[in-house]
C-alpha cells in the first residue's frame, strides 16, 4: 500500500443553526492511502456524512462551512480552492455515490442521457458515437444485464440494486483516482448488498482508485475495508487497520459497539451488552471526551480534558486517556 | 394443539391492481401467498426475508389491519377472520404491535402520557387516576423519566420513542405482540438496548411475540423459531438454532452466507445470489426461487415444492419448501 493520497488535518466543519453554531465535525485528521479502502464507521449524528461532504466540498450553503483545517489532495490543499477549480476535481478525480439511488438519479431522464452527461462534461470533445459505446462499456462492467436497452430506460423501471448500480458508473465514468461512498448499500436487501459490496471490491483491484466507505455497519467494515477510522459525535474516537481494530479494539465506544452487536453464532436470548445512554445531541455536548457520559471507564479527567488522538501503535492512534 | 396461542393457516392476502380507463382490477399483487404457522404461548417465532416478501402483510393480516383474501387465523383457538367488529374488539387489548418507523408511528399531537393512556380509555379501563399511575408505572418500566409525561414525541430521539411504543403496546398486558421490524431504524448501541428491553418484558409478561425483520442476526437472537419468506411463502421454518446451523433450503444459506460478519479475519467464501427478487405481481411458474437458486433442476420450474416436515439431523422438526432438500 502506497503514500497517502487525500490527507484530512485538523478538520472543522459547523453549520449555522437557529439554535447557534455547531461544529459536525471538530479536529479530525486521518489519511487515504493510495489503492485503499478506507471505512468511517459511526452513528447518526457522528460526523461521517459532513466529513464526506467536506472533502467534497458540497456543504449546504450558506449554513455549512469548513472553519478551519487542511484537505491535502495530491498535495493541494482543496479547502481554499476557488469554485472552478474545484469543478475539475470533483466528479472527475474524486466523485461519490449516495445511500438512497431513487433520489439521486434525476427522474425525468434516460439512463443513457444521465450517463452521458458526465461524459460530455469532462471530455467535451468526445464524439456521440463514443459517448454511447463508452457508457454501454461501462454499463455492462457494473454488471448491469443488457446494457443496450438499460439505456433507454428511465431510473423508476430499474430495481434499487440496479439504480446503486448506474450511480457506480456515473461516479466511475472518468476514473477518478478516490470514490467516496456514502452508505452505499444500507437502503438494499442482503442479498444484492453482498453483489454491490462485492462490485465495488472488484472495480477497486481492476482500477486501483481509492475508496472512503462510509457505513454505520461494522459488518460491512470487516468485509471490504483496509483501514477504519471510528468516529463519535464529531471526533475521531479510534483508527488503525480494519484486523487490528476488530481483534484488539482500543477505545471504549469501539469495544462497546462490537460486543452490542447480536451475531448469529452467539447464543440467543442472552442478554447483550450495551452502551447506557444515547449519542449527545450536537448542541449540548458534555465537557471533556465527548464520550464520558456513557463510558464505563470514565476517569475524573476525562470529565474536564478532551482527549488527544494518540498513536498507540503503528498506524492505531485512539483518543482515550486509558492509552 | 391448546398450548398455541396463535395458529394461521392458509393465509393469502392478495392485492387487487386496478387501471385502464374503467379502473378494473387487471391484476394482484401476491402478497401473502398461502402461509401457515404456529406460535406456542410464550415464544417468539421470527418472520424473516427481504423486501416485498410479505412478511410485513402477515403481522397485518393477523391483527387485522386488512382483510385477508383467503385462510384461518386461530387466536386461542378462534378463527378472527370470522369474528364480527364488536366480538373483536376485547380480543385487541391481547394483540398488540411495535411498529418500525417509531417517528410515525406517534401522534405528534399528543404527549406521550396521552398516547400510553389511550389504550386504557379505549377499553374504559380504570378512573383518571389509576390510568396515570398505570402510564407512570409504563414509562418507568420501559426505562423513560416520568417527568416527561407531558413531553411530545418529537422531544425525544428514535430510540426513545421505540421504548414509548413499546409501553403503550404492553399497557393492557397483551398476549401477543407483532413486533414489525422494531429496531432496523435505529442506531447500533440503541438497537441492543431495545432487543434485551424486548427480551425482559417477555420473560416478564409470559409474552407470546412475533417478530418480523430483515436482519437474519437480530431475528435469531430474539426469536424459537424462525419462518424465512420468500415472494409471499414460507420456504423454511425451523428451530432457529437449527435454521443457522443447518439450513436446507438455498435461499436460507444464501440470506445466512450475505450477511457480513463483524470479523475481518473470517474471509468466508460468500455464495452470492445472483438477479433479484422476482416481482410478486408476476411471480414464477414452479419455486418462485427458481430464477436465482443455484442448484436448480428442471422440475423446479414447473412444480411449486411444498412446504415439507423432515427431521434434521438434531432430531427437531424442520420444515422446508425444496424439491431438493434432503437429497444426497
Amino acid at each position: 500500500m502506497g503514500s497517502a493520497i487525500l490527507k484530512v488535518k485538523n478538520l472543522v466543519t459547523s453549520f449555522n443553526t437557529e439554535s447557534g453554531r455547531i461544529r459536525a465535525i471538530d479536529d479530525i485528521s486521518f489519511e487515504l492511502k493510495e489503492k485503499q479502502i478506507l471505512g468511517i464507521v459511526g452513528e447518526s449524528g457522528c460526523g461521517k456524512s459532513v466529513t464526506a461532504l467536506s472533502i467534497m466540498r458540497l456543504l449546504p450553503k450558506p449554513s455549512g462551512v469548513i472553519e478551519s483545517g487542511q484537505i491535502m489532495f495530491n498535495h493541494t490543499d482543496i479547502v481554499d480552492l476557488p469554485a472552478e477549480k474545484m469543478h475539475e476535481i470533483r466528479g472527475n478525480r474524486i466523485s461519490m455515490i449516495f445511500q438512497e439511488p431513487m433520489t439521486a438519479l434525476n427522474p425525468v431522464h434516460r439512463i443513457g442521457k444521465q450517463l452521458g452527461e458526465i461524459f460530455h462534461l469532462h471530455f467535451p470533445d468526445m464524439p456521440k458515437e463514443k459517448i454511447r459505446d463508452e457508457s454501454i462499456e461501462l454499463l455492462q462492467k457494473v454488471g448491469i444485464p443488457d446494457p443496450e436497452s438499460r439505456m433507454n430506460e428511465y431510473p423508476h423501471q430499474i430495481s434499487g440494486g440496479m439504480r446503486q448500480r448506474v450511480l457506480i458508473a456515473i461516479a466511475l465514468a472518468a476514473k477518478p483516482d478516490i470514490l467516496i461512498a456514502d452508505e452505499p448499500t444500507t437502503a438494499l436487501d442482503v442479498t444484492i448488498q453482498s453483489q454491490i459490496l462485492d462490485l465495488m471490491m472488484q472495480l477497486q483491484k481492476e482500477t486501483g482508485m481509492a475508496i472512503i466507505f462510509i457505513t454505520h455497519a461494522l459488518g460491512v467494515i470487516a468485509e471490504i475495508c483496509d483501514d477504519v477510522v471510528v468516529m463519535y459525535a464529531g471526533k475521531v474516537a479510534e483508527t488503525s487497520p480494519v484486523e487490528h481494530l476488530f481483534e484488539d479494539p482500543k477505545h471504549p465506544y469501539t469495544k462497546g459497539l462490537l460486543t452490542s452487536i447480536p451475531r448469529l453464532e452467539s447464543p440467543r436470548k442472552k442478554k447483550l451488552s450495551i452502551i447506557k445512554g444515547m449519542v449527545p445531541s450536537l448542541h449540548e455536548l458534555p465537557n471533556g471526551c465527548r464520550f464520558q457520559n456513557r463510558c464505563p471507564e470514565a476517569m475524573e479527567i476525562c470529565k474536564t480534558e478532551p482527549p488527544p488522538l494518540k498513536r498507540i501503535a503503528d498506524n492505531h492512534f485512539v483518543s482515550c486517556y486509558l492509552y | 394443539m391448546s398450548d398455541y396461542l396463535l395458529k394461521v393457516e392458509n393465509l393469502k392476502m392478495h392485492f387487487p391492481i386496478h387501471g385502464g380507463i374503467f379502473w378494473r382490477q387487471i391484476g394482484k399483487v401476491f402478497a401473502v401467498d398461502g402461509v401457515s404457522f404456529a406460535v406456542k404461548q410464550g415464544e417468539t417465532v421470527g418472520l424473516v426475508g427481504e423486501s416485498g416478501c410479505g412478511k410485513t402483510t402477515v403481522g397485518r393480516s393477523i391483527l387485522k389491519l386488512y382483510t385477508p383474501t383467503h385462510g384461518k387465523v386461530y387466536f386461542e383457538g378462534k378463527n378472527i377472520l370470522e369474528l364480527k367488529r364488536k366480538d373483536m374488539q376485547p380480543l385487541r387489548r391481547n394483540m398488540q404491535m411495535i411498529f418500525q418507523d417509531p417517528f410515525e408511528s406517534l401522534d405528534a399531537r399528543l404527549t406521550i402520557g396521552d398516547i400510553i393512556e389511550e389504550p386504557f380509555l379505549i377499553h374504559s379501563i380504570g378512573n383518571s387516576e389509576e390510568r396515570i399511575k398505570n402510564v407512570k408505572k409504563l414509562l418507568n418500566r420501559v426505562g423513560i423519566s416520568q417527568n416527561a409525561i407531558n413531553n411530545f414525541p418529537h422531544e425525544f430521539s428514535g430510540g426513545q420513542r421505540q421504548r414509548i411504543g413499546i409501553a403503550r403496546a404492553i399497557a393492557l398486558n397483551p398476549k401477543l405482540i407483532i413486533c414489525d421490524e422494531p429496531v432496523s431504524a435505529l442506531d447500533v448501541s440503541i438497537q441492543s438496548q431495545i432487543l434485551n428491553l424486548l427480551l425482559e418484558l417477555q420473560e416478564e409478561m409470559k409474552l407470546t411475540m412475533m417478530f418480523i425483520a430483515h436482519d437474519l442476526a437480530v431475528v435469531k437472537h430474539i426469536s424459537d423459531h424462525i419462518a424465512v419468506m420468500y415472494l409471499g411463502k414460507i420456504v423454511e421454518y425451523a428451530n432457529a438454532d437449527d435454521l443457522y446451523s443447518q439450513p436446507l433450503h438455498p435461499y436460507t444459506r444464501a440470506l445466512i452466507s450475505a450477511i457480513p460478519v463483524p470479523d475481518p479475519s473470517v474471509k468466508k467464501k460468500r455464495q452470492i445470489l445472483s438477479g433479484e427478487v422476482p416481482s410478486p405481481k408476476d411471480p414464477p411458474p414452479g419455486c418462485s426461487f427458481h430464477t436465482r437458486c443455484p442448484i436448480v433442476i428442471d422440475r423446479c420450474k414447473i412444480e411449486d415444492p411444498f412446504l415439507r416436515n423432515m427431521k434434521n439431523t438434531s432430531g427437531n422438526d424442520h420444515q422446508v419448501a425444496c424439491h431438493r432438500a434432503g437429497e444426497q
